[in-house]
């Protein structure tokens, strides 16, 4: 990531501290992060994007164990990442935490929850957000 | 719009070139390549580069410029333009080139394409790398660039039984191909063992699934089609050239094991070319991980959806195979400077088709294809070659 700028972290904290997504009103699709238009009705979904808390519930698509992590991520290597298909359909990409690495499989159910990102350095700050629990 | 030649090609050698500045690499490159045509510094019309991030790599923006400074350019004060989009910013600089000239603005160009990634250190060199993806909402998470090519591979793996051994057999290969191309990073055989019992670097890729870091420059001089005898004996014709994009997250895309950015350039590149996947004779694809070389052969259509492992296993893609793949070596063996990448895959398909391939010449081509892949997908161009 590139360093500094903490306003960089604090305005997405919607997104990242409570999955706050988007609906488009004209055909319902849901977007997470929140789209400016719905990709689908583009100009008839100008204005009509509305505000929306997902669930946190949903299923892994695919998933990868990271053996080798980038600088701020290397404390907490090895570390699976996984595709999630959220229940109200948009996919996101998030740590798995608190599992054995083997019990991480495509098709396992899994839910949201609240956690410390990555820290910059020592002194840096922290960032926190999303990582997801398997429920099954 | 007006049918477009590759007039000449230069490379640099691909590797830890600790000896050479970025600035050396690109002017060696060029001259080689204007060395190869027959034209001189006053027949240039314009500079496009390649480069995907030489402001974290060597702390130089303004490229353009700087390029047509290093190479002598200066004094004509011709439009130099760098272009970027990630690890497919060379084919992208090929493309914007050939545009010019098949729109009848220039008729003589000069494309280069170029990456100094060892000047920064290794952990850098991947950060930098990781900028191709979403720095929001991928890298954020501790999403490693590695770790989204493993992701399509344990999908890849669990819809069409891809096997983590299918996958190695493709880092085997272009090192075979690689050990017979004098410009080449790594010019060595490797076992089957020893890229499957390589240390992990995001299951299920292994240290021998990812092609390296690497400094290394390529041109092309592009010609109107029309005046390319005047200046080469063997001009070669760049008979289709397509684009797409796509979301850039991997999470976005419509299905994880298809490249539909790559489906989109394919489609209007053989189009344009008025031809079928079946009448390619050899094919550059970006390897950037051995899945993506899966994924590339099924997405370009040279096998179904879901057999790319097969293919492999089945030595389709090997040297005197159906579809020789990465004769080069590919990004795996020959190396990966990522704005250079672009073009030196073509510079390996002209070469091919005049015959001059050496010890890695595949007999009786007549088409060759280069695709080149931004990111996790969401930039890719592919561009057709035949010999004139």
């Amino acid at each position: 990531m590139v360093d500094g700028a903490v306003p960089r972290f604090w305005r997405e904290i919607p997104q990242r501290y409570n999955l706050i997504g988007n609906r488009c009103e004209s055909c319902k699709t849901v977007y997470f992060p929140p789209m400016e238009a719905c990709p689908k009705c583009r100009r008839k979904s100008l204005g009509k994007m509305k505000e929306l808390k997902l669930s946190g519930k949903g299923e892994i698509v695919t998933y990868t164990i990271i053996h080798v992590g980038p600088e701020n991520f290397e404390n907490q290597t090895p570390y699976p990442i996984a595709i999630i298909k959220l229940k109200e359909g948009p996919h996101i990409t998030a740590q798995i935490v608190d599992c054995d690495l083997k019990d991480v499989k495509i098709g396992k159910k899994v839910e949201s929850t609240f956690r410390k990102i990555q820290q910059d350095g020592d002194i840096g700050a922290i960032y926190y957000g999303y990582k997801f629990k398997l429920t099954d | 719009m007006r049918d477009v030649a590759i007039i000449g090609v230069g490379i640099t050698k691909f590797g830890e070139l600790w000896d050479k500045s970025f600035r050396q690499l690109i002017s060696e490159a060029g001259s080689k390549a204007i060395l190869d045509s027959g034209v001189s510094g006053k027949d240039i019309d314009a500079l496009y580069i390649g480069s995907m991030s030489a402001g974290r790599f060597v702390g130089q923006e303004h490229v353009g410029a700087l390029v047509a400074d290093a190479s002598g350019f200066s004094h004509l004060h011709i439009p130099a333009t760098r272009i970027e989009g990630a690890c497919a910013s060379g084919a992208l600089a090929v493309r914007q080139g050939y545009l010019s000239i098949a729109s009848g603005a220039n008729d003589i160009v000069v494309v280069g394409g170029i990456e100094k990634m060892n000047d920064v250190g290794g952990t850098s060199a991947t950060e930098t790398l990781a900028t191709a993806a979403d720095q929001e909402w991928e890298s954020f998470f501790g999403a490693t660039f590695p770790g989204l090519y493993a992701m399509i591979a344990k999908r890849h793996m669990h819809e069409y039984g891809t096997t983590k051994e299918q996958l190695a057999q493709v880092a085997v290969k272009n090192h075979y191909n690689g050990s017979k191309n004098p410009n080449a990073q790594y010019r060595r055989e490797i076992k089957l063992e020893t890229v499957m019992n390589a240390s992990p670097v995001a299951e299920p890729l292994g240290l021998f699934d990812c092609s390296p870091v690497s400094d290394g420059a390529a041109s092309l001089i592009l010609c109107a089609a029309d005046k390319a005898k005047k200046y080469a004996d063997k001009p070669i014709k760049i008979i289709g050239s397509g684009q797409g994009s796509d979301t850039l997250a991997l999470h976005g895309r419509r299905d994880i094991c298809t490249l539909d950015s790559t489906i989109h350039a394919a489609k209007m590149a053989y189009k344009n070319a008025k031809i079928k996947p079946g009448d390619v004779s050899l094919a550059e694809v970006h390897d950037c991980f051995t899945i993506a070389e899966i994924c590339a052969i099924e997405d370009l259509g040279f096998v179904k959806k879901g057999e790319g492992g097969k293919a492999v296993e089945e030595k389709i893609t090997t040297l005197d195979g159906r579809i020789p793949v990465n004769t080069s070596g590919g990004l795996k063996s020959k190396g990966h400077p990522v704005g250079a990448t672009g073009v030196a895959q073509i510079v390996e398909i002209v070469e091919q088709l005049r015959g001059e391939a050496g010890d890695r010449q595949v007999k009786d081509v007549k088409i060759g294809l280069a695709h080149n892949v931004g990111g996790s997908g969401a930039t890719c161009v592919v561009n057709i070659m035949e010999a004139m």
